[in-house]
């Protein structure tokens, strides 16, 4: 690991200004903010993570969770992922939310991981965590080891020639598809930036993952609410039961008129370079009959654009029945 | 074959220029055996000094002062700024017990209690715990007096080779405080970040039950 100077700060504006220094907030950081470490702390010890000023933020006032006035809930930046997953307002309203973190991780990792460190954590794909190996994200122009290389694990959707690192949280797919908005604050002041917004395509950047900028800090997220009477459900396809990322998930929210859905949303998790919200699915359900059937158009609206790799092709038909099986328990 | 990030025309730093592994790192080595190698100075005052003994110890070039509590006790150190709680506990406070498996948080080996709650050690920079209330598996319990689930573990043969243990002792310790379903299937998930390459999983499970059922 290299070497690093740890300061504390005790105030957001503190915050912001050490951070500012580095002349990124994306790949290659100078200043780091450090929370939890679960992710940071990781990808230093590999030295993914190079950097030379830690700026330790635990101590800011960013942990609460809060319902809103009119019926959304506020997640502090710092919230842990356990705190969020097992609140009673959570589990009330947002149970896909409690369903997507408790699926992640194991509950030791969940006790110090935060809700803003988990919305930026960074993939898995193994080039990406060895420095032996070119990496576009890791490395700009050195290549991507990962096409025609080890890519079982990663994306099939947004990807480009460039990078088809897999974004590989749960918790943001549930946020995309509760269409949450991420607050920051930075040097030009207080930003909300709609989740579908947050993160890039990587594109001829991959090394760019969100839309933050040197001294941006994610301060809280907050959750609209949802119509009465949905029901929700975050279906996760894995090769262990347990404490394994993602092949293939599927976070839905869905309320049925009768035998029609009236409400739907579709978010897609193991398949994409960012959580993948997914209106193309929506557009096919909306208003329509709850049917295997329809079940499977959205499905395969949804993965229309997969372009699978030399060793992730099952990914595709895995994510269609993902969705159908998740539709079906949704509104059953 | 392009191997750091950093900048190799910024000035080195004292920190650096002390440290061995920093210059291999920089001269191009990559990975020269830097992600699980301890960077901690194996120096530790273990009794916990009077506030108003003229007993401080000289700075150490490299190091900042880190205050912990460990199992009640309270030691001021001088470490490493990277030196994670796993590595300050075993080799500076020479408390061993917690194991280092992986390092990277995938195995739960070095599950320790931080104000009560679960966390693994291998993730956490000892520098910020300071505040912290840190438990670990000799804190637990002893050989007079075990706790519960060390007495369950050895009623019920929990253990093969012994590596995983005190990282799954102190993960279902903590777990009988948290939300955690009845059955078998519930324990097995709670306990999903402990694993054990021996599979001593079903005496594990058995053990923590026993131990659920006659609290």
């Amino acid at each position: 690991m290299q070497p690093f100077e740890l300061i504390t700060v005790n105030s957001v504006p503190d915050a912001v200004k050490a951070q500012a220094a580095s002349p990124t907030a994306q790949q290659g950081a100078q200043v780091r903010f450090i929370a939890g470490g679960t992710n940071l702390v990781d990808y230093m010890k590999l030295n993914v993570e190079t950097p030379r000023q830690l700026v330790n933020i635990n101590g800011l006032p960013l942990d609460t969770i809060e319902p809103q006035p009119g019926g959304g809930l506020r997640i502090g930046a710092l919230a842990t992922n356990t705190n969020v997953a097992n609140h009673e307002s959570v589990e009330a309203q947002y149970p896909v939310l409690s369903q997507a973190i408790l699926s992640g991780a194991s509950t030791q990792l969940r006790n110090i991981a935060t809700t803003a460190g988990n919305l930026l954590q960074k993939t898995r794909c193994v080039y990406y965590r060895d420095t032996a190996f070119g990496c576009n994200k890791r490395q700009p122009g050195t290549g991507c080891s990962a096409i025609g290389g080890h890519n079982r694990m990663l994306a099939i959707l947004g990807t480009s020639d460039q990078c088809i690192a897999s974004n590989p949280s749960d918790q943001n797919v549930a946020l995309a598809a509760l269409e949450a908005t991420v607050h920051v604050t930075g040097l030009k002041g207080d930003r909300s930036i709609p989740i579908a917004e947050f993160y890039t395509l990587p594109g001829n950047t991959p090394q760019r993952e969100t839309v933050l900028e040197a001294g941006d800090l994610v301060t809280h997220i907050t959750i609209p609410p949802l119509p009465a009477g949905t029901k929700s459900v975050y279906l996760k396809l894995r090769d262990r039961a347990s404490y394994e990322f993602a092949l293939a998930s599927a976070a839905i929210v869905a309320k049925k008129n009768g035998d029609h859905i009236e409400f739907v949303r579709v978010a897609l998790g193991g398949v994409g370079t960012r959580p993948w919200r997914s209106f193309e699915a929506e557009h096919v359900l909306h208003g329509k009959a709850a049917t295997p059937a329809n079940f499977r158009a959205a499905a395969e609206a949804a993965l229309r654009g997969a372009r699978p790799q030399s060793q992730n092709g099952f990914k595709v038909e895995l994510a269609k029945r993902c969705l159908v099986h998740a539709l079906t328990q949704a509104t059953a | 074959m392009p191997t750091q990030n950093d900048d190799c025309t910024r000035p080195m730093t004292s920190l650096e220029k002390l440290s061995r592994r920093a210059f291999l790192a920089r001269a191009g080595a990559a990975g020269v055996g830097t992600a699980t190698a301890s960077v901690v100075v194996p120096i530790a005052s273990a009794a916990p000094p009077e506030p108003e003994a003229d007993t401080q110890e000289p700075a150490i070039p490299g190091t900042i002062p880190v205050t912990l509590r460990v199992n009640g006790e309270t030691h001021h150190l001088q470490i490493d700024s990277r030196a994670t709680l796993l590595d300050t506990l075993r080799e500076t406070l020479l408390l061993t017990g917690t194991k280092k498996g992986c390092d990277h948080g995938q195995c739960g080996a070095c599950t320790v209690h931080v104000n009560g709650h679960r966390a693994n050690s291998c993730l956490l920079f000892a520098a910020m715990q300071q505040n912290a209330e840190i438990t670990t598996i000799e804190g637990l319990g002893t050989p007079d007096k075990m706790h519960p689930v060390q007495a369950a573990f050895v009623e019920h043969d929990g253990y093969q080779c012994g590596y995983c243990t005190s990282g799954q002792i102190m993960s279902a310790a903590a777990m009988l405080h948290e939300p955690c379903g009845p059955t078998d299937s519930d324990v097995r998930e709670a306990l999903s970040g402990n694993i054990c390459r021996c599979g001593a999983y079903p005496n594990i499970v058995a053990a923590v039950q026993s131990v659920r059922r006659n609290s």
